[in-house]
C-alpha cells in the first residue's frame, strides 16, 4: 500500500518558492514515513519556470502546479476551497503551510473546513511510536508545547528558519503535474480591492538587522527622536514596548511583543524597557540584547549580553556620540 | 446591527518572566498569586473595534454590541471590563464540560452561541490570545457559520450591507471587502483602546450577563473538553535560556558609552 502523502503547500514570492515553503520540504521530510510521498503544491498565476526541478531538488516527490489567474492577488477563499478539493482527492496524512500572512490564516480555515485539527507555529517536528510530535512556543516563548494531533489530515504551519534545508538533489527528476483550478469566481467572499505599497514606518521591523526600542523608562515621545537617531545611526529601525505605544509616544505599528510584533535582529536595544513576559515574547528570538535600564533589577537584565545601568536622557546622546567617533575614525 | 465579540480571559502578559510557572501536570500555566487573568490584549482591540463601529455609525442607537466568553470565575471579570467599555451585554460560556477544550470544541461552542444570539451581522476577535499564539478560533467560527472571514483589521468601514476592512500586512496597505454576515480579526495596528471611565462602570452593573451551558446552546458534552480532544498537548516545559548580563560602569555616561561602542564594534554591529 502507498503511505497517504504529505502535502507541502508552496507559497510563491515574485513566481520563486519563498524560503520558509522551501523549508516545509525539509519538515515533511522529517515526519515522512515512506520515502516518495511528499507532494508539493503551488496556487499561483505566476509559476516561474523550472519551478519544478527547484522543489523536487529540495525533496519533492511531486509537483503540482495549478496555474490560474484565480491566485492572483493571494486571497484566502481561493486558496481554502482549492486545497479543500485537493485535499478530498489526495487524502493526505499531513498538510503542511509556511507560517506567513497566507498560511496563518488559510491553516485554521482548511482545518475547520475538512474537519479536522491544526497546530501553529510549529518549530519542531518528530515521529514518535507512529504519531507526529509537533514543538512549538505559547506564553510568549516561556514554555513550549508539544502536540499531536489525533484526526486527518493533521494540518501544521512551520516557523521560518526552524528546519535547515536539506542538501540540494542536484540530478532531480520531478514528477510533474499541471492542473486547471477548480475554485470559482463565487468561492471567493472576501476580496482585495486596495493593494499599494505603503510607507508605514513600522514596516521595517521585522525584518532589520538592528532594532533600537523604547519603553515607559525613556520618559515621553520626544525620545523617540533620539531612538530614531541612534537606528538610523545604526541603520535599524525602531520599536517600542506596548507601554510606550499605550501613551501614545509612538504609532501603534511599532510595538514589540506578545500582542505587537515579533522580532529577531541580530542586535536588539532595549532603552527603558522592564522587560515583561509581553515584550521579551516579542524580542528574546535575538541574536545580542543591551538593555539600557535605570533599575539594575529590571528583568531585562536577565536577557541581555550587555547591561548599562544608566537614566537613557544622558546616556542616549553620548552613546550617539561615541558611535559617530567611530564612525569618523 | 447587531456586533458579538469574542473575548478570552488570558494570564496577564505583563508580569516579570521571573513568576512565570507551568503547571506540568496541569500542562499549563501555574495560576500563582500575583497572576491574574485578564481580557486577551488582542480581544481588547476587537471590543474597541466594535466601539468604533457604533460611534462612527450614522445610526448609532440600532447598534448592540454582545460579548462573549467561556471560562470559570475569570470570564465574568473580563466581561465586567467590556462592559464598563460601553459594551450592552455579556454571554459566558461556563460548564466543567467546556474545561480543557481544545480549540476546534471551543470555535463549535462559540458558533453554536453566536447562532444562539443571531440576528448577527458581525463577529469580531483578536487576531490570537497572546498565551496560545494560535489564532484559531475566530477562523474557525467563520467556517462553521459559513461566513467569510477577514484577518488582521487594522480599519474597519461599514457601508450598508458591505464590510471594508484595511489590513495590517507589513509591506503596504490592503483593503478588504466583504458582505455581512461576516467574521472579523482584530490586529494591534488598530490603535491603542480606550479605558473605563465612572459613569459607564457604574452603568455597567446594570447591563445583563448571561451564563450558558452545553445544553442552551445544543453542543454534546462528549464533544468538548479532555474526552473531545482533537489535539493532545503531550507535554509542556520552559526552554532553558541562560544569558550571563556583562555590565558596562564607568565614571560618567560618556565613559560607558565608550565601552558599549567599543563592545558594538567587537561584535562587527557597527
Amino acid at each position: 500500500m502507498i503511505a497517504k502523502p504529505i502535502l507541502v503547500v508552496i507559497e510563491l514570492e515574485g513566481g520563486t518558492p519563498s524560503g520558509n515553503s522551501l523549508e516545509l520540504l525539509a519538515a515533511a521530510k522529517v515526519i515522512a514515513n515512506d520515502p516518495g510521498n511528499i507532494v508539493a503544491v503551488c496556487l499561483s498565476d505566476e509559476i516561474g519556470e523550472n519551478i519544478d526541478s527547484e522543489l523536487s531538488s529540495c525533496g519533492a516527490d511531486k509537483v503540482i502546479l495549478i496555474d490560474d489567474p484565480m491566485f492572483e492577488p493571494y486571497q484566502a477563499d481561493a486558496w481554502v476551497s482549492e486545497l479543500a478539493v485537493l485535499s478530498a482527492e489526495l487524502k493526505p496524512e499531513t498538510i503542511l503551510f509556511p507560517h506567513s500572512l497566507a498560511g496563518a490564516e488559510s491553516a485554521p480555515r482548511l482545518a475547520f473546513r475538512l474537519n479536522t485539527a491544526v497546530v501553529m507555529a510549529c518549530m519542531s517536528a518528530e515521529r514518535v511510536n507512529g504519531t507526529v510530535h509537533w514543538t512549538r512556543s505559547c506564553y510568549g516563548g516561556n514554555a513550549h508545547e508539544v502536540i499531536s494531533l489525533n484526526t486527518t489530515p493533521a494540518i501544521a504551519t512551520i516557523t521560518a528558519k526552524s528546519f535547515d534545508l536539506l542538501p540540494i538533489n542536484r540530478d532531480p527528476v520531478p514528477v510533474v503535474e499541471n492542473r486547471l483550478a477548480v475554485t470559482k469566481a463565487s468561492d471567493i467572499r472576501a476580496r482585495v480591492t486596495v493593494k499599494s505599497p505603503g510607507t508605514d514606518t513600522g514596516m521595517n521591523l521585522e525584518n532589520a538587522e538592528i532594532v533600537v526600542s523604547g519603553g515607559g523608562g525613556i520618559g515621553g515621545p520626544t525620545q523617540f527622536e533620539k531612538l530614531g537617531e541612534l537606528a538610523d545611526l545604526l541603520s535599524g529601525a525602531v520599536g517600542a514596548s506596548r507601554v510606550a505605544c499605550d501613551l501614545g509616544w509612538c504609532p501603534p505599528s511599532w510595538q514589540v511583543g506578545l500582542s505587537g510584533k515579533t522580532v529577531a535582529p541580530k542586535l536588539y536595544i532595549a532603552i527603558g524597557i522592564s522587560g515583561a513576559v509581553h515584550h521579551l515574547a516579542g524580542c528574546h528570538n535575538s541574536g545580542t540584547i543591551v538593555a539600557i535600564n535605570m533599575d539594575p533589577e529590571a528583568e531585562i537584565f536577565k536577557s541581555a549580553r550587555f547591561g548599562v545601568v544608566a537614566d537613557c536622557n544622558e546616556f542616549l546622546p553620548a552613546l550617539i556620540q561615541e558611535i559617530q567617533n567611530h564612525y569618523s575614525k | 446591527m447587531h456586533i458579538v465579540v469574542c473575548v478570552k480571559p488570558v494570564p496577564n502578559p505583563e508580569i516579570a518572566p521571573s513568576v512565570f510557572r507551568l503547571d506540568e501536570e496541569a500542562k499549563k500555566i501555574a495560576l500563582l498569586p500575583g497572576v491574574s487573568l485578564v481580557i486577551n490584549p488582542f480581544d481588547e482591540q476587537a471590543v474597541e473595534a466594535a466601539l468604533c463601529i457604533r460611534e462612527n455609525s450614522e445610526d448609532s442607537d440600532t447598534v448592540s454590541i454582545t460579548v462573549l466568553t467561556m471560562g470559570e470565575n475569570s470570564s465574568k471579570k473580563v466581561i465586567k471590563h467590556a462592559l464598563a467599555l460601553g459594551v450592552d451585554k455579556g454571554v459566558t460560556l461556563e460548564n466543567s464540560a467546556f474545561e480543557n477544550s481544545d480549540s476546534y470544541a471551543i470555535a463549535h461552542a462559540l458558533a453554536a452561541a453566536i447562532q444562539k444570539l443571531d440576528p448577527v451581522d458581525l463577529v469580531l476577535a483578536g487576531r490570537q490570545a497572546v498565551d496560545t499564539d494560535a489564532g484559531i478560533v475566530g477562523l474557525g467560527i467563520a467556517e462553521i457559520l459559513k461566513l467569510p472571514a477577514i484577518t488582521l483589521a487594522k480599519d474597519i468601514k461599514m457601508s450598508g450591507n458591505e464590510i471594508n476592512v484595511d489590513r495590517a500586512v507589513g509591506d503596504g496597505t490592503e483593503t478588504m471587502t466583504t458582505k455581512l454576515p461576516a467574521v472579523v480579526t482584530v490586529a494591534h495596528e488598530f490603535g491603542a483602546v480606550r479605558h473605563p471611565n465612572l459613569r459607564e462602570t457604574m452603568r455597567a452593573n446594570k447591563k445583563p450577563i448571561e451564563t450558558w451551558g452545553p445544553e442552551d446552546i445544543g453542543v454534546e458534552i462528549g464533544s468538548m473538553g479532555q474526552v473531545g480532544l482533537r489535539r493532545v498537548v503531550e507535554r509542556i516545559y520552559q526552554p532553558v535560556r541562560k544569558v550571563d548580563c556583562e555590565w558596562l560602569t564607568g565614571d560618567d555616561p560618556t565613559a560607558v558609552a565608550k565601552i558599549l561602542a567599543a563592545k558594538l564594534a567587537e561584535e562587527k554591529f557597527i
